[in-house]
């Protein structure tokens, strides 16, 4: 653009101010895709829940199991394309610290209820006939350096015996979107049935149903809820979603602390820069005349002051992202399993250069509008 | 030739008929120009002067179209400027109009090239075709040679011939100066006044210029003072009387 | 040397109201996220801090990581109650047998369920933890359907004032009392008759998870530890109750430590541009009022000086006005969970005086940079040039 120029010399006018700026806006963006991963990270659960999928639990407690016979009861039921049951295992590999989530799974109907966690043929079928196979998802097996065909131990909690159980690492799985949950461990419904005290048999954690359609949800988990009712384990289902939005909004006001934090470092962004902008067309206010004796227009003007803004808006939004880019992966190693991974999508990229374009524009809104506004006479008047 | 009191139509480049304009100060009207005619040729150096807060620089502004008069029409090339749009009026300064204040007016971060190239911007000329008017103009002030230093590195004498090149690149119908030597010393003065006459004289530029030195003031084609509002013809005291031709060059 | 009148900086700064108003706006609008950052950081600390008392000790079956995990029998409890150690009233041993189960209960802020800590305790809870007293209402009776809610839990989930009842295990409850834990993890917590639970959950009947005892000192546990460990009827792990809480809430003490650090070390650094940039604008307009100024015959230092004494007026003022503007946050309780033991953990934002001193002190500090190297800057400038600038 033929004015570059003159956009990019008033730039540099002052390089402290500047880089003062810049430096504001860099935070600031900085700042802003740090809160949208992290606020991502904390409500995962919620977006990639499924609505066509059903999460029945013992209606006393989540930590009371249910009886092993349900499953087939639920699966007879109208709308349920199948069903399958679930246990925590809960057991630490070396240290607490370790801690990943390890689900006793049921190898027959897993991939019919579960089919976006995906595992090669070869590894599931050597899985299938391995008593003491594994399945572990990618993060988890990076984590610490599993390959397929280890050997490893995973200690039972006490209530379960509390001995090292000894697994095979038979595969791995992979989500299909950056937002599957990679880090399980699956181990084998008969394996776990052996080893666990008797109390523990024939007892399911929870059950997760497929639905023939997502529309029937409301119904069929109205369905399964009133089979069981009135009898020892009455049962509470609903969607997935639902599940973990009540997870999501135990967590507390996570939401709401970044929504805070967010508004107000961006009114007091756009209050700094728009000061600045301010400052620095009052300082040209001759100049500005003089463009306009020339006969520069008045929209060309506002222009020039607004294209001024969004420039820096710009850069200062490229810094601030371009360096959450590089931090976000190091804050992700400092918290080694403590959150899901933390994903910068191109989304949250793109939600920040608005954020930062909009603040920008504004900024430059009401100088550049006063500047428009500017009568050459009275700029030239002399005092 | 420039004329202070034609009242009807000619065929003069510049025509103004009958220029009013007043001003609220303190809630008093102070009527600054009454009735002020004028007509300038094409070629034309005409020189204004005047006591202070004569309303000089007003008659610059309405002749260039900085400003509307209260009544009373400005004409330039056949184009009736008093009843122009805002916007309209913005393209014809553009066009028609080259500035030359006191203060040169240079913007301190473009090089002097950059602000000669700057009443182009507005034109549809390619980047080679700028270039080349600017290095005209330049050359013409005999300032090619400085032409990438900024108005900091130049003395004061040569940011006003960056700001003269700047107002003639773009071959206006006429320039307008105010007080171009005010803030120069003699020598400097002098320097910028050749200048404009060779502007004049070899290039045919019509130049009216409002000046309080009476040297500088020497070196234009036609003199008129400013007095009560209206234009009177050098030599004469008393404003209202009918005048003959005045000096020429 | 000829100082500058300080009721110039006032009048001054009224003069330019606008741009000062700006620059107090966007010290405070810094300054206060950066304190409550700090405040949240504070309060987290203070709850994980006050959970358990020094002079308790937490018996876990050996090899548990949590209550959940653990299992005691009674007559493990009855071995322990008569260890050394173990303080003593009315010559009754102060120990509670615990049991830990989860139960749902609708947030009140979205009435989605939440999954809440109901411990079991033994009647004789209070006296072996003297830092919880009932605030309100009455203890539950042994033996009975009835309940005591932590200060947190009420106030954070729908149904649970006095006098209510609440179904949950398929039983029916009758909310007591309201007890106040002193801002420790047990505040989230609804507390009842550990036999009582056991027999609406279904438990074996005298199996508890855990047991508390109060020793009769902080010193004395390592005696309790030593004679529990060499008794061969008892399998178990002890350890100090403040020392147990702290692990327990270590992987969110991680996240919240990383995650909170983080967002203050960019909060102070943003805060420090923010300043800077309205600090050097500000000073930046008045070059000619410094050429001025200088001209008159006020040396440079004088110039520099008042300057920084409006800087830091600026920064004072947005300083106290951000720390005011977040008190209002102070108590706002915010919580999550550690989602391997179930263990809720609630932490307030928590604001001392000494919290918002730091931040005006901040403020301060931000102003006095921001307004020193412009106003040096100024006064260095020659002054002719100075005045002949735009």
């Amino acid at each position: 653009m033929k004015f570059r120029r003159l956009i990019q010399a008033n730039l540099f006018r002052r390089k402290a101010r500047l880089l003062l700026t810049l430096g504001s806006f860099t935070m600031a963006l900085f700042l802003f895709a740090f809160l949208a991963v992290v606020r991502e990270a904390f409500t995962r659960g919620e977006s990639v829940a499924s609505a066509s999928r059903l999460v029945t639990i013992n209606r006393v407690s989540i930590i009371q199991p249910l009886p092993l016979s349900y499953r087939d009861k639920i699966a007879a039921l109208k709308g349920v394309q199948a069903v399958t049951h679930n246990n925590w295992f809960g057991g630490v590999y070396q240290d607490p610290k370790n801690f990943f989530p390890q689900f006793v799974i049921d190898p027959e109907n897993q991939r019919k209820v579960m089919p976006e966690l995906i595992v090669p043929d070869g590894q599931w079928d050597t899985f299938l006939k391995d008593r003491q196979g594994a399945i572990v998802g990618a993060r988890t097996a990076e984590r610490f350096g599993w390959k397929v065909g280890d050997r490893i131990a995973i200690k039972a909690p006490p209530y379960l015996g509390g001995q090292a159980w000894q697994f095979n690492i038979d595969g791995i799985y992979h989500g299909q979107k950056p937002t599957d949950d990679e880090s399980q461990f699956w181990l084998q419904w008969e394996y776990f049935e052996q080893n666990v005290p008797p109390s523990f048999k024939n007892m399911a954690g929870w059950y997760v149903v497929k639905l023939d359609a997502p529309d029937d949800a409301q119904r069929v988990a109205k369905a399964i809820d009133t089979q069981f009712a009135n009898s020892p384990y009455e049962t509470k289902t609903e969607t997935e979603s639902q599940f973990a939005a009540s997870w999501v909004n135990q967590m507390g006001n996570i939401k709401f602390l970044i929504l805070a934090i967010g508004s107000v470092v961006f009114f007091t962004l756009l209050l700094v820069t728009g000061n600045t902008m301010a400052i620095s067309v009052r300082e040209r206010t001759g100049e500005l005349a003089i463009l306009k004796a020339i006969g520069f227009k008045d929209g060309t003007v506002l222009l020039l002051v607004l294209a001024e803004a969004l420039t820096i808006a710009f850069v200062g939004a490229v810094l601030g992202l371009g360096l959450a880019t590089l931090a976000i992966p190091a804050l992700a190693a400092a918290l080694n399993g403590l959150l899901p991974n933390l994903i910068l999508s191109k989304s949250m990229i793109a939600a920040g250069i608005g954020f930062a374009l909009a603040t920008g524009a504004l900024s430059g809104l009401l100088p550049g509008i006063g500047a428009m506004r500017l009568r050459v006479v009275n700029a030239f008047r002399r005092i | 030739m420039a004329s202070v009191n034609n009242n009807g139509s000619s065929d003069a480049l510049i025509q103004v008929r009958g220029l009013n304009k007043a001003y609220r100060r303190g809630g008093e009207e102070i009527q600054v120009l009454q009735g002020l005619n004028l007509d300038v040729d094409q070629g034309d150096f005409v020189a204004f002067m005047g006591p202070s807060g004569s309303g000089k620089t007003t008659l610059l502004n309405l002749l260039g179209g900085l400003d509307v008069p209260s009544a009373g029409t400005v004409s330039v090339s056949g184009d009736e400027i008093t009843h122009m749009s805002s916007s309209k009026l913005t393209e014809w300064r553009a066009r028609h109009v080259g500035f030359i204040f006191q203060m040169y007016n240079l913007i301190p971060v473009l090089t002097a090239f950059q602000n000669v190239e700057l009443p182009l911007l507005l034109t549809r000329l390619s980047k080679s075709e700028r270039h080349q008017h600017v290095e005209t103009a330049l050359s013409v002030v005999a300032l090619a040679e400085r032409m990438h230093h900024y108005p900091r590195q130049l003395s004061g004498g040569q940011e006003q011939r960056v700001a003269i090149a700047r107002a003639i690149v773009s071959d206006p119908t006429f320039l307008l100066c105010d007080e171009p030597t005010g803030d120069l010393d003699r020598r400097s003065a002098d320097e910028i006044m050749v200048l404009i006459e060779e502007l004049v004289n070899q290039h045919g530029k019509t130049v009216l210029m409002v000046t309080h030195d009476p040297i500088v003031a020497a070196r234009a084609h036609t003199l008129l003072h400013l007095e009560k509002g209206v234009l009177v013809e050098a030599g004469k005291a008393k404003p209202g009387q009918t005048i003959s031709a005045g000096s020429e060059a | 040397m000829l100082a500058i009148p300080v009721v110039y900086n006032f009048r001054s700064a009224k003069a330019r109201w606008t741009s000062a108003i700006v620059a107090v706006l966007g010290i405070a609008g810094t300054v206060g996220v950066f304190v409550a950052m700090l405040a949240l950081a504070k309060g987290f600390q203070a709850t994980l801090v006050s959970s358990g008392s020094p002079d308790n000790a937490i018996i876990l079956r050996a090899g548990s990581n949590s209550e959940m995990e653990s299992g005691i029998s009674l007559s493990n409890v009855n071995i322990l109650q008569d260890e050394p150690g173990v303080a003593r009233k009315n010559g009754q041993p102060l120990i509670t047998s615990e049991v830990v189960v989860i139960a749902p209960f609708p947030l009140r802020s979205t009435h989605t369920d939440a999954n809440v800590q109901v411990r079991g305790v033994s009647p004789n809870v209070i006296t072996v933890r003297p830092n919880v007293r009932i605030v309100k209402g009455r203890m539950f009776r042994p033996g009975l359907a009835e309940l005591v809610v932590g200060s947190n839990a009420v106030k954070s989930y729908a149904g649970l004032n006095v006098g209510n009842k609440v179904r949950f295990g398929g039983g029916e409850w009758t909310v007591t009392g309201v007890f106040d834990a002193g801002g420790s993890a047990f505040d989230s917590e609804v507390w009842c008759d550990a036999n009582v639970l056991d027999g609406v959950y279904k438990r074996p009947n005298n199996v508890f998870q855990s047991a508390t005892v109060h020793l009769t000192s902080p010193d004395a546990f390592q005696k309790f530890k030593d004679a529990v460990s060499k008794d061969p009827r008892l399998n178990v792990d002890v350890s100090r109750e403040i020392d147990y809480y702290a692990k327990q809430s270590q992987t969110f003490t991680r996240l919240i430590t990383i995650l909170g650090g983080m967002v203050a070390a960019i909060m102070a650094i943003g805060a420090i541009f923010g300043a800077l940039n309205t600090m050097y604008s500000a000073v930046a307009e008045r070059t000619r009022e410094i050429a001025v100024m200088r001209a008159l015959g006020f040396g440079a230092a004088a110039v520099v000086f008042s300057f920084l004494i409006e800087a830091l007026l600026i920064a004072f003022v947005g300083g106290a006005l951000g720390c005011l503007a977040v008190l209002p946050l102070n108590g706002f309780t915010t919580g999550a969970m550690n989602w391997q033991t179930f263990s809720h953990l609630a932490f307030a934002f928590k604001i001392t005086p000494k919290l918002m001193a730091g931040g005006i002190i901040f403020a301060l500090g931000m102003g006095m940079l921001g307004g020193l190297v412009p106003a040096v800057h100024a006064a260095r400038q020659p002054v002719s040039q100075a005045l002949r600038e735009l």
